[in-house]
């Protein structure tokens, strides 16, 4: 049986952590698993668990004029659910498993609790995530400039 | 510069086709093959004597619809394949939206094969990442063709296509059977979709990081809208890829095709005679120059 630490030190997320702070950040998590069409979390849950996804696939949805539109879809190596960091740490889209899909999850307030306490570990935690929020807002204006639309003949 | 098959002897001189099958991809974008038009001697003389429809992937046409006009459009065809044009338009304008009425039977004029090729011979032994942004899949398919029929020439290939939603995908039967190509890393993304789509979403950009290749030996096919394309390519160049490895194909105001009009100038290259197929390189500083 592998350790959660060992599993996570394979993620690229963490790749180059302190082996102290990848297990202080382990004894916040564990190992998940999701079945097709399973939801990971909903819009306006508790934003008290974020995912790194270790096989399978997710999609996020919001819900539209039309019903659930997915606007994003995170696969091996992603991380989903920014939300446990900002106030008031509530998820902002639904998060669903296309496929059979494993996960390491991490409690949201345990970590912001040792990162409270531990500002070495907040800041290599924010190093992690604000790389992954400005690609995703990169993406998301990629998107609204709706590239594909017309024009090429 | 890669240069394809020689155009006709007089290239301002269209040659009659005639179509011969007519097929949409979707709502606003359809496929439509041609053959040559029963020729007499004279006109053969008259037209050269071409009779030729050789072509190197990349390369485009001038498609004349009498009383309409002419538009460049890519040729999308395989280019081993002897006897038939292949041509997809989207309806945009006037005269492609005469196009989209075509039926089998009817006449085109055709100048051309005009311009430069995807490098698809200087690539041989390199890792190969085609990026195919909407209608860009297109100009795209033929080298796709090409490179898929002489797979073992290559090393590994990457083909990521990325369109707006899934109803606006073309060439579902080559997707279909891209899908299950052994030695083929094909993914499509779509910006959005609904919840019956179970494939990707997101940027097509996301792809290339995931992608595994050897930047100094890797040739990169971009073709889409240029903001797709420049986006792809710096994140390709992110990766360690070189600018002259990163080929870009682009679409100009072309009326000629042959460098005299200038209504396809970009800087000191005329994209239907030095293009459209650009080292992206060559083309970078260009491109970011607004309104250029």
């Amino acid at each position: 049986m592998r350790t959660l630490e060992s599993v996570m030190i394979e993620h690229r997320f963490f790749h180059g952590l302190e082996d102290e702070l990848t297990r202080a950040i382990a004894g916040c998590g564990k190992q998940v698993r999701f079945e097709t069409g399973q939801y990971l979390y909903r819009q306006g849950d508790p934003a008290d668990t974020f995912y790194i996804i270790r096989r399978g696939s997710v999609g996020l949805e919001m819900r539209g004029p039309q019903g659930n539109m997915m606007f994003n879809t995170e696969h091996p190596g992603g991380v989903l659910n920014a939300a446990w960091i900002v106030p008031p740490y509530r998820c902002s889209t639904d998060a669903r498993a296309l496929e059979t899909t494993v996960a390491v999850a991490l409690n949201g307030k345990c970590l912001r609790d040792k990162c409270e306490a531990d500002h070495h570990l907040g800041y290599e935690l924010m190093k992690r995530f604000v790389p992954v929020l400005v690609d995703r807002l990169t993406h998301a204006r990629f998107q609204t400039l709706d590239v594909y639309g017309a024009g090429m003949a | 510069m890669h240069t394809g098959a020689e155009a006709p002897t007089d290239p301002m001189i269209p040659r009659l086709f005639a179509v011969r099958a007519r097929r949409d991809e979707t709502e606003d974008t359809f496929t439509f093959d041609l053959e040559p038009r029963d020729l007499g001697p004279r006109d053969l003389e008259l037209l050269g004597g071409a009779r030729s429809m050789a072509f190197a992937p990349g390369q485009f046409n001038m498609l004349y619809l009498f009383g309409l006009g002419e538009v460049p459009i890519s040729i999308s065809g395989d280019p081993a394949e002897a006897g038939r044009l292949v041509h997809t338009v989207r309806s945009v304008g006037s005269v492609t939206r005469g196009f989209s009425g075509l039926q089998p039977g009817q006449t085109v004029g055709v100048r051309g094969p005009f311009g430069t090729a995807w490098p698809t011979r200087e690539a041989e032994g390199r890792d190969i990442l085609i990026l195919a942004g909407g209608l860009g899949l297109a100009p795209l398919r033929p080298a796709i063709l090409r490179i898929l029929a002489e797979r073992r020439r290559y090393r590994r290939v990457y083909l990521f296509y990325g369109t707006r939603n899934p109803q606006m995908l073309l060439f579902r039967d080559d997707l279909e059977r891209w899908r299950n190509t052994p030695d083929l890393a094909f993914e499509i993304t779509v910006d959005h979709a609904d919840i019956t789509w179970h494939g990707r979403v997101g940027v097509i950009t996301k792809l290339i990081a995931a992608a595994d290749f050897d930047p100094d030996r890797s040739t990169a096919f971009l073709c889409g809208p240029e903001i797709m394309m420049h986006f792809s390519a710096e994140a390709l160049k992110a990766r360690g890829m070189h600018g002259a490895d990163i080929h870009v194909s682009l679409e100009r105001n072309m009326k000629c095709a042959i460098g005299h009009c200038g209504h396809c100038q970009l800087g000191p290259a005329f994209v239907c005679r030095d293009g459209p197929v650009f080292p992206h390189d060559r083309v970078a500083g260009l491109l970011a120059v607004p309104g250029l």
